[in-house]
């Protein structure tokens, strides 16, 4: 029942947290995509389109990893290039994804999915209780927790994470100090759009196996709010993510023994919980104001 | 020395006679000619003509808007000039970006910084260099580098913990780092002390012995003098005149880039002694908000109607923080803090401005004023509170702050492009005038100045000094917090001094020995006894 329990834990949490650490790249970069949701649903319907065609999981990934970068892409090109607004074209870009994700995934409503393999790493799975439950999963799972330890050891430690910080902090500072400020922004929108593809095809690929409509139901959104809970610190995001797939899990346990709560009760309970943690862990005003990037949603246009 | 200018082998000679403190043979690094750049309608550089040669220090002049920071900025790559051209030992080069200009080995310190406030210093300083090597051995290299140049830093402080005197030094120290073979430097002295400006100059003659050559911008012509090989003097965006700076006097350098002769400040009658207390700190101790400020220790100050009191002191020895108390930036106890009698440590800056004191911080960009907002909404942000009629009934009068705007440009001479500009695109001088002009025009009855006359031209500083000393002689207060020594024997009635947070009684200027201040400066009598002697050495300068 327990290692039930953790194991749906685990996969609740793992596209959270996936969109999350990618739109954490993209903000300390200065650049704001609300497109998360968008580029989550279309790394789902093609994730799931490549798999069923091809009959491969891994070009099923893959496919989920370009159809999310392909829309960054363009993202990138219209607030970096043309300069646009942030938000408005983030919101373009999340309304475009539900609606070609739908005209797409047309095809393949009802159709059996293809579900993962669990990757069993030798030694570790054979561990009693922890190594199931641990080191039992697919391979996107143990890719979520690559990319965040990555992307903390970047950030914290490495001369890309600290031009990265950089940029969002003062690209005034940054561009007159010679560093490339359009092109280390396009690199994080196209590594965010990658996360959240990647997020999207762990939907149909491996939580529900199969394509439907809307399937992402707002998780792209959760994540951009994980992000600034998180005050755009990698660990905290892992917190705030996992916390709210361990909540979610539990208020569906609680509804089907049925506690006498009221159920809209119940389903507002992973986000006020999520909200609480992090709030009470970011008050720590100082790391917060330090690690808030400066430059969030500004454009840079260059002095002529 | 020879007086006439040898070109390189190119065996072009564009250099105009007059050139004396050239080193004679030296070779052509950098030459820019016919640089033209518009802003709307006004030019900040009309063909403009520059030669640098190698392993020279050259003096950039001009008044405030005089369009040196706009030239700099075309030479690094960071604006591009409508017409004109740049050769760089002797080939021709496009400097498209600065990034263009650093791979060529250009290297500048802005006038206002270029700095990461969420990075460290070292982190800062490693952005700049190409292979800055580990954190922890850039970190003892940044030590040792720093101290060696008088300039020392803690690699480990965050910039935004800084006071601008600190983070001048990060700018300077970061350029110099990356050895470039040609510094631009912006004011880089303006907010440092003597001493710091004198280990600078050894490191810049250093340097030059070497073969590297330095554009120098400064607004302080003994340091001209005293360092600079030649001078280009631009007035209104052209070159008016080339000549050696040593064979000048601050005087004759002053009167070519104004045209006309500087004033001394006059102050009317002494004030009175027996004239009531307006603004006053007791006992006034504050913790530190961040791990590298200063506490502030039993501060006491006084000042009455009618007199000028003087802060001196080394940067980053509290002068931020007292500044930041006075003002109600941070809370005190109710007592620590009167105006006109009334304890009021507990209220914020609105509540002191609608008492009648006003506020000029040191740092005028981010600060001081808003860069990206119209200088009519910057006026709006200090003086919305105040009786004087910005804001009725919830709507903003804007026919009122434009009228403001333009007596503000007008008793100021704030020189700008057009008509009501965004703050960051004024020169830096400019802005600082308008900065003082929008406090100062509302007489307060108390006004607490950072560093009036940072970055601002001689003619300039003496308006501004002038109408400090004349606000105080009308019956108000004026406190000025000031690095600049000369400054404050000029309009200080007393003197007092900061050191570590601590601040020594205010003594009549006249009783105030240089020797003494510097005394002071180093901690008071218990203080090491090397601190007088640099003091007495800059105050040769005067
Ligand atoms: N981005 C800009 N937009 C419009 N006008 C500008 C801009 N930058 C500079 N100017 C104008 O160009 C003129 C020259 O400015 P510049 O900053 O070069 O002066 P400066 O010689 O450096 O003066 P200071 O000694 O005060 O720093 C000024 O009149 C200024 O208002
Ligand atoms: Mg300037």
């Amino acid at each position: 029942m327990f290692e039930a329990i953790l194991l749906t834990v685990i996969t609740a949490a793992t596209p959270l947290l996936l969109a999350a650490i990618g739109e954490l790249v993209v903000e300390r970069s200065g650049v704001l995509n609300l497109g998360v949701e968008g580029m989550m649903i279309m790394g789902a319907v093609t994730g799931f389109a490549v798999a069923n065609l091809t009959g491969s999981g891994t070009l099923g990934i893959l496919g989920a990893i370009g159809a999310g970068m392909a829309l960054s892409a363009l993202f990138g090109f219209l607030v970096l290039v043309l300069v646009t607004n942030q938000v408005a074209t983030g919101l373009a870009l999340t309304l475009l994804g539900l609606g070609l994700s739908g005209l797409i995934g047309e095809a393949f409503i009802g159709v059996p999915g293809l579900k993962l393999e669990k990757l069993d790493l030798p030694f570790l799975s054979d561990l009693p209780f922890v190594g199931p439950v641990i080191f039992g999963q697919d391979p996107i799972v143990y890719m979520s927790v690559a990319i965040v330890i990555a992307v903390a050891y970047a950030l914290a430690r490495t001369r890309a994470g600290l031009v990265l910080r950089a940029v969002g902090d003062n690209h005034a500072s940054a561009h007159a100090l010679g560093l490339s400020v359009l092109k280390v922004r396009f690199l994080a929108v196209l590594f965010g759009g990658g996360c959240a593809g990647l997020a999207g095809g762990y939907m149909s690929l491996a939580y529900t196996p199969q394509w439907v409509e809307n399937m992402t139901a707002g998780r792209g959104w959760i994540a951009l709010a994980l992000v600034v809970f998180a005050s755009w610190l990698p660990w905290r995001v892992v917190i705030g993510a996992y916390l709210f797939g361990a909540v979610t899990v539990l208020t569906f346990h609680a509804q089907a023994v049925g506690a006498g709560v009221p159920s809209q009760l119940l389903s507002s309970l992973p986000y006020l919980a999520t909200i609480v943690v992090l709030v009470l862990i970011s008050s720590n005003r100082r790391l917060t104001l330090v690690n808030t990037p400066a430059c969030l949603g500004k454009p840079f246009v260059p002095d002529r | 020395m020879d007086s006439s200018t040898a070109a390189a082998e190119e065996g072009t000679n564009n250099a105009p006679p007059g050139g004396g403190g050239r080193r004679a043979g030296a070779e052509i690094l950098l030459a820019a000619r016919g640089i033209t750049k518009r802003f709307g309608s006004i030019a900040a550089n009309a063909d403009v003509d520059l030669v640098i040669n190698k392993g020279e220090i050259h003096a950039l002049l001009g008044e405030n808007g005089a369009g040196k920071s706009t030239l700099v900025k075309i030479l690094y790559g960071a604006l591009q000039p409508d017409a004109g051209s740049v050769e760089w030992q002797g080939k021709p080069v496009r400097v498209a970006s600065p990034a263009a200009a650093r791979s060529l080995g250009i290297g500048m310190v802005f006038q206002h910084f270029s700095l990461f406030e969420a990075l460290s210093v070292s982190e800062n300083i490693a952005l700049a260099l190409e292979k800055p090597g580990t954190m922890r051995s850039l970190g003892e290299r940044i030590r040792a580098v720093s101290r060696e140049y008088g300039l020392p830093l803690d690699p480990d402080a965050l910039v935004a913990d800084l006071p601008v005197g600190i983070r001048q030094r990060i700018e300077i120290v970061r350029c110099l780092l990356q050895a470039p073979r040609l510094i631009i430097m912006d004011e880089p002295t303006s907010v440092l002390t003597p001493q710091e400006a004198d280990e600078l100059f050894l490191t810049l003659k250093r340097l030059a012995s070497e073969g590297c050559a330095v554009l120098y911008i400064s607004h302080r012509l003994e340091e001209v003098q005293r360092i600079c090989h030649h001078a280009t003097i631009l007035r209104h965006g052209k070159v008016v005149a080339e000549c050696d700076p040593t064979l000048e006097t601050p005087g004759s350098l002053a009167r070519m880039m104004v045209g006309a002769e500087i004033a001394n400040v006059a102050a009317a009658s002494r004030p009175n002694e027996t004239s009531p207390v307006r603004l006053s700190a007791r006992s006034l101790s504050l913790a530190p908000a961040t791990p590298f400020a200063v506490p502030l220790t039993g501060v006491t100050v006084e000042v009455k109607a009618g007199e000028v009191v003087a802060i001196a002191g080394v940067a980053g020895n509290g002068q931020g923080e007292l500044f930041d108390a006075l003002t109600g930036e941070r809370r005190t106890a109710a007592g620590m803090v009167t105006i006109d009698g009334t304890p009021c440590g507990q209220e914020g800056i609105t509540r002191r401005r609608q008492r009648g004191a006003a506020f000029v911080p040191e740092e005028r960009l981010g600060h001081g004023a808003v860069p990206g907002f119209r200088l009519s909404s910057n006026i709006l942000l200090t003086r919305h509170a105040t009786d004087d009629g910005l804001v009725k009934g919830g709507f903003v009068a804007f026919g009122r702050i434009g009228e403001m705007e333009k007596r503000i440009k007008q008793v100021y001479d704030v020189r700008m492009s057009h008509d009501d500009p965004e703050a960051r695109s004024l020169s830096g001088g400019n802005l600082q005038k308008f900065v003082v002009g929008r406090e100062m025009s509302r007489n307060p009855g108390v006004l607490i100045v950072n560093q009036p006359t940072w970055g601002v031209d001689a003619g300039a500083a003496a308006l501004i000094r002038q109408a400090l000393v004349d606000l105080s002689r009308k019956g108000s207060a004026v406190l000025v917090i000031s690095q600049d020594l000369d400054e404050i024997y000029e309009i200080a009635d007393r003197i007092a001094v900061i050191s570590r947070g601590h601040l020594s009684p205010a003594e009549p200027a006249a009783a105030m020995t240089r020797e003494r201040i510097g005394l002071l400066m180093a901690g008071g009598a218990e203080a090491g006894t090397a601190a007088p002697a640099p003091v007495t050495a800059a105050a040769g300068g005067a």
